[in-house]
């Protein structure tokens, strides 16, 4: 059974239709990429499921109506997610940032530490004083503080440098690796999307185009709406 | 640079030094001083809470002041005219069953008022907690029961086991262990996962929603704790003066809170104290050279304001991060 069910998501900006019958699944323990070219509407059905915008057609998550929610509760429900652009709050220190957001669970400061060891020795320091990978790590960190069942990450790598997009990349096949977590990837680099998700969403002009295994994600379908 | 901590407690030193030389000096009007000072400052560390760590510029404070204040007026009025009040309830001179109600009357109306205030943000929450506080500043004038426009006048200061209060350094010990109290729960506020959340929340509400914190409930919880903590400081202010009027409610008292904190330091700890002291010490220093000694005030204003972000704190101790 899946953990997320997406089922004819719509959404709007204004009189401007954004999302057309969007549907995905996210199963425990599964990885799910989500694909598309820039503005294809990947950020907005993220959006959606985490009720930061309004949304017609059903999501449910673990058997839970998230449409009446709001956003604070469906994040209480158990989906983290790591925004695009980091998002880490630049006022309070890393620390503070980790106990801000912090939920009852196996995920708490120490063991984020150990998943992120470079962070240790920046506690202290304010977020926005950070590097933009540290930064990156930290928003993956205060996520999983929240003990989340679901984890969503929105252009995670963007704009890192390729030893840091690696390192980001390491961390979330352990995450596959050693936890139950689903995770819904929001990503461009295709070929690691493909060695860590087992299922892909492909969405053109706001519509679901292509859906399958990765085994099936094959050149001609990746040339075909991601123009690879 | 002075480190804070280093500048808070030479500042706590101060705050107790200066009683401490008006008593040897036999200068009970200073002691008087140093009491309202501390007074008002505990009235501001109540509104930096919700203004300095949560971003809420209220400018309505003045209405738990004043609910703070009619909370001592009213029960010992009460208690010196030996009339029963509703429900045939007694009135009283004990201070700590006053401080309750004051801290309980002053939360549930930050309670109410928050409830619906917060819902709105910038601008309009800023109009809308002043219309609440001339709201009650207008139903306190229209309340003849208890004096109206006249106010209430309380004979006797009431009283706290073991103490005499009619002492003013007596009494200016009570007002400075509740303001000690008051920064200790400030302090220990902010650190908390609730404070930085509240920080958080003032900085991006929508990044705070998607870690499963609502924004709302964090500013609403620090609005009560905030408008509890002032209503105390203005029962305490009734009890100096033995007075209360319906000029406790008003605006230009909201106004001077958040002048205490611009002055000091919005969200350093200490920033109301140093505010409520700089205050005090102008209003009796060049108040005695002019009656437009505010003229001096607005032009200190004007200054931290421009070049002094972090207000006076700020510069001795350098900005924060």
């Amino acid at each position: 059974m899946s953990l997320l069910s997406v089922q004819n998501l719509t959404a709007h900006y204004g009189a401007t239709q954004a999302l057309f019958d969007v549907s995905l699944e996210v199963a425990q323990g599964e990885v799910v990429a989500l694909m598309g070219r820039n503005g294809m509407g990947k950020s907005t059905t993220v959006k959606s499921i985490c009720r930061m915008i309004p949304a017609g057609g059903t999501i449910t998550f673990d058997s839970k109506d998230l449409r009446a929610l709001p956003a604070h509760k469906a994040a209480q429900a158990g989906i983290g997610l790591v925004p695009e652009g980091r998002r880490c709050f630049p006022n309070l220190s890393v620390r503070e940032n980790l106990i801000a957001a912090a939920r009852p669970g196996p995920w708490h400061e120490a063991t984020v530490l150990d998943l992120f060891p470079g962070l240790r020795d920046r506690l202290d320091q304010s977020a926005a004083t950070l590097s933009g990978g540290e930064q990156q790590m930290l928003a993956i960190g205060r996520a999983l503080m929240t003990n989340p069942r679901l984890l969503i990450l929105d252009e995670a790598t963007e704009g890192l440098a390729p030893l840091i997009r690696q390192a980001i990349w390491d961390v979330i096949a352990r995450l596959k690796q050693d936890t139950g977590l689903g995770i819904l990837l929001i990503d461009k680099s295709l070929k690691e999307l493909s060695a860590i998700a087992d299922t892909a969403v492909i969405l053109d002009r706001g519509t679901r185009v292509w859906g399958g295994t990765i085994a099936e994600l094959t050149p001609e379908v990746t040339n075909r709406h991601l123009g690879l | 640079m002075i480190p804070e901590r280093w500048l808070n407690a030479a500042l706590t030193l101060g705050l107790l030094a200066v009683p401490l030389w008006a008593l040897w000096a036999d200068e009970p009007f200073t002691i008087t001083l140093a009491t309202k000072v501390a007074i008002l400052a505990l009235a501001g560390v109540g509104l930096n809470i919700a203004l300095g760590i949560g971003g809420l510029v209220s400018l309505g404070h003045a209405a738990f002041f004043g609910v703070g204040g009619y909370a001592m007026g009213i029960l010992a009025h009460h208690a010196q005219t030996f009339q029963p009040m509703i429900w045939g309830l007694e009135g009283t001179k004990s201070m700590p069953i006053i401080w309750l109600t004051a801290l309980v009357s002053s939360g549930l109306a930050a309670l109410a008022i928050g409830a619906l205030t917060l819902r709105t943000s910038g601008v309009y929450f800023i109009m809308i907690t002043l219309a609440f506080g001339q709201m009650f500043y207008y139903f306190a004038i229209s309340w003849p029961a208890y004096g109206g426009e006249d106010g209430l006048s309380i004979y006797v200061r009431n009283g706290f086991p073991g103490l005499n209060t009619l002492d003013p350094i007596q009494f200016f010990a009570i007002a400075f262990t509740a303001l000690m109290l008051a920064l200790f729960l400030h302090a220990r506020l902010k650190a908390s996962p609730f404070g930085l959340a509240l920080n958080a929340a003032r900085q991006s509400p929508d990044r705070v929603e998607t870690v499963g914190l609502s924004p709302f409930r964090l500013r609403l919880l620090a609005f009560v704790i905030s408008g509890a903590i002032t209503g105390l400081a203005g029962a305490l202010f009734a009890d100096l003066n033995r007075f209360v009027s319906p000029t406790m409610f008003s605006w230009q008292l909201s106004g001077e809170l958040i002048v205490f904190l611009l002055i000091g330091g919005v969200a350093r700890l200490y920033g109301p104290v140093v505010g409520a002291a700089v205050f005090i010490f102008l209003e009796h220093h060049l108040g005695d050279i002019s009656e437009f000694w505010q003229i001096g005030l607005g032009v200190l204003l004007l200054l931290i304001v421009l070049f002094a972000r972090g207000g006076l704190i700020g510069l001795v101790a350098g900005e924060k991060r």
